[in-house]
């Protein structure tokens, strides 16, 4: 039962989307092509003197492994920080769908992470984990018995970041998923119930298919948080280290382009960034969205 | 309504059109600087000092974040034609800026605006690293560290360890043992730590050692030079410090001086290695156990040891401003190089004192007596004459250059590498950089 408008005079429309357009166009089109231009050229900060160098810069970054490796490194953490934070928002969300006293209350206060900085998460979770003033590791070290130390540790280093860009996800996850299982009808349940299906036959049958569109959701929105917004953990947390091992591919525009003041390996990182974005989200539209079922 | 919004858009129009500079008669200078917080409030009483003392000029200074947001800032005000007449840029960033074509560098201002500076009264450590190839200055050093090392005396008293004298540096040998006894004895759980690992282990252990850190006098004879830090010095160095990594006697605490830091602090390590400028931040922060500070090792075989090598920032002047601009800007310079703000500067920070006069009022006032602690890094930045290998590094592309080699240690002491692998790789990486930055400004 869609409703559908229609506009008489043929401007209006135009008019309405502008302001967005104009948005756009100078806060993405316009820096985008500035940096495909840049990743061409060699040039010095200061702007006196620049070179145009067809592909060198691509050159550059290609053949060095360490960038290759980063590649590999953001994808990992793109996929557990994806993978964590769906799996427990999820997990989060069909608890507390379920009747219990304060459910305003607990609500609110599962989203809350949500509205913490990424920058501030990350000091959070150093403060809990860093190897000698983190609450938490010393527990670790002291009870467990393990060797937890991510300031030299390149999988420990990895799981800390994973722990603290996953953990404010988790709450943006839940209020969708909290949302998609409100909008499942009761009556579907119920009868299923009625039936003899078991709570997690009812779940994989019914309310996981119905999810699906809130999933496909998630999961291209988690990924793009990955590769992005994670900034802030990584620049508290890690800084790449140890190593390199955390050095994910929008940190090293970051540290080639903004510190080390190497624009064109830093465009030419970017441009790379933005086509691996491109890819991976059109191929979820292409492949992943048609499994996902928009109506009940 | 229409007429009154118009109305005022003229006025804003106007105001806008007209620089402020019509009306108020002193020039102003504008300074972007990176200090902040206790350093902020220092600088700015210097600047408050400099414009009370003369009507002609209004210096302003602006804090512009971290070292590397001024230095991004200036560039893109640079680009933008709204730089400020001076930027404090880090001391990685020296090259960049020498290089940039954007600068008016220090000696030929001060020379210009007509003032004779006996550049020999300066602490010739410090100058030498904004110095280009000729020995001209181009760029003000304004805050100046070294790195010294400091130690935890209850720990030392405890497993029976006489103090380290504060002028002789002990060899690395003697600090072998002193971190075995300290580790077996069971009194520190691990020797030391390093902040800054590249700067201390790296650059100024090459520097103390009369060792080449790149070809072409590091970086000062020319743009197409490569890094030697793979050398057997510097190698059998890092595998020294990987063998102790292994009984405890090193202890690898993170990149930059937090991390290490706090392991002092929290007495995990009985030796640490900073900057002077940590001596402020240890008086605040220890307060459960006595600790002093002394040189870095030496090697035994180093019978004379070399200068160590500074870190900090210095101040650039940028180009595209008037003649009576930069007259204001060479008396500002001038009166920051005076005795009474470089004693007022040193006490307040711990950075340098950037002339030998300041340094000899202050010992004259009997300063290091009652600081002893700031002695051990000028004598040891001021025990020789610096060479061409000691006197500082000129590196394109520095910070990248820092960060392999960060990346590569860190790869040694997590046992992915051996120290010749790590070094080797860091070198080939980082000649790939100087490379790139050579074809830049080719």
């Amino acid at each position: 039962m869609l409703k559908r408008s229609t506009f008489k005079s043929s401007y209006l429309p135009y008019l309405l989307i502008l302001p967005q357009v104009i948005v756009t166009l100078t806060f993405f089109y316009w820096p985008a092509v500035q940096g495909l231009i840049q990743s061409f050229l060699l040039s010095d900060p200061f702007g006196q003197s620049s070179k145009f160098v067809w592909f060198y810069n691509y050159k550059e970054i290609f053949t060095d492994p360490l960038y290759l490796r980063s590649i590999l490194t953001t994808f990992i953490f793109s996929i557990a920080v994806a993978s964590v934070s769906i799996t427990l928002g999820l997990f989060i969300a069909t608890m507390a769908n379920r009747a219990l006293k304060a459910t305003a209350l607990v609500r609110t206060l599962l989203i809350w992470p949500y509205a913490v900085a990424p920058a501030i998460s990350g000091v959070l979770w150093l403060f809990l984990l860093h190897p000698s003033y983190g609450i938490v590791a010393l527990g670790i070290k002291a009870w467990l018995g393990i060797d937890w130390n991510p300031v030299l540790k390149g999988t420990d280093a990895m799981a800390m970041i994973t722990m603290a860009s996953a953990w404010k996800q988790i709450s943006y996850n839940f209020v969708f998923f909290m949302a998609g299982l409100q909008a499942i009808p009761k009556s579907l349940i119920e009868a299923a119930a009625i039936d003899g299906a078991s709570p997690f036959t009812r779940f994989w049958t019914i309310t996981f298919p119905l999810l699906s569109p809130t999933f496909f959701f998630l999961s291209v929105m988690n990924i793009i948080y990955s590769f992005f917004e994670t900034f802030g953990v990584i620049h508290t947390v890690t800084q790449g280290g140890p190593g390199g091992s955390t050095n994910i591919l929008v940190y090293k525009v970051y540290q080639d382009g903004f510190v080390g003041l190497n624009l064109g390996s830093s465009s030419a990182q970017s441009v790379v960034l933005m086509t691996l974005i491109v890819v991976i989200t059109f191929l979820q539209f292409r492949y992943v969205e048609k499994k996902v079922q928009y109506t009940g | 309504m229409k007429l009154n919004r118009l109305a005022v858009i003229a006025v804003v129009g106007l105001c806008l059109s007209f620089p402020a500079a019509v009306w108020a008669k002193p020039v102003t200078i504008n300074w972007w600087h990176a200090m902040r917080s206790a350093r902020g409030k220092v600088v700015d009483t210097m600047i408050q000092k400099f414009n009370e003392s003369q009507s002609e000029y209004v210096v302003v200074g602006t804090n512009k974040g971290d070292y590397d947001e001024v230095m991004n800032a200036g560039v893109a005000a640079f680009r933008a034609k709204k730089q400020p007449h001076i930027l404090q840029v880090f001391e990685v960033g020296t090259q960049t800026m020498m290089q940039s074509g954007a600068i008016y560098p220090v000696y030929k201002l001060m020379a210009d605006a007509g003032y004779k500076i006996d550049w020999s009264n300066y602490l010739q450590a410090v100058l030498s690293y904004y110095m280009d190839a000729d020995g001209n200055l181009m760029s003000m050093p304004f805050n100046s560290s070294t790195p010294i090392m400091y130690y935890n005396v209850s720990m030392f008293e405890k497993a029976g360890i006489p103090l380290l004298s504060k002028t002789e540096p002990i060899t690395w040998d003697q600090l072998g043992e002193i971190t075995k006894k300290l580790v077996d004895s069971g009194v520190a759980p691990a020797g030391m730590v390093s902040a800054w690992q590249s700067w201390i282990q790296i650059e100024n252990y090459s520097a103390i050692h009369n060792i080449p850190f790149a070809s072409k006098d590091n970086g000062y004879g020319g743009l197409d030079c490569e890094l030697l830090i793979n050398n057997p010095k510097v190698i059998s160095h890092i595998e020294m410090l990987k063998q102790w990594a292994a009984d405890k006697r090193f202890m690898y605490g993170g990149q930059k001086y937090q991390g290490p830091k706090s392991e002092f602090i929290a007495q995990n390590a009985a030796i640490y290695m900073d900057s002077v400028s940590g001596i402020a931040k240890l008086k605040e922060a220890v307060k459960d156990f006595k600790w002093d500070a002394a040189p870095l090792p030496v090697e035994a075989w180093m019978k004379k040891p070399q200068n160590s090598i500074i870190g900090g920032a210095s101040l650039w002047v940028l180009n595209g401003h008037s003649k009576k601009e930069y007259e204001g800007v060479a008396a500002f310079l001038k009166f920051l190089a005076d005795n009474e703000m470089q004693m007022y500067w040193h006490k307040e920070t711990g950075y340098f004192p950037i002339t030998l006069n300041a340094y000899d009022e202050l010992k004259k006032e009997g300063y290091y007596k009652e600081n002893p602690l700031q002695t051990v890094g000028i004598d040891q930045l001021n025990r020789a004459i610096p060479t061409k290998i000691s006197r500082g590094l000129r590196l394109g592309y520095f910070v990248q250059i820092r960060n392999i080699i960060n990346e590569e240690l860190e790869q040694v002491w997590n046992g992915t590498k051996t120290p010749k692998q790590a070094l080797d790789n860091a070198a080939e990486r980082s000649n790939i950089q100087l490379q790139t930055f050579a074809k830049t400004y080719k």
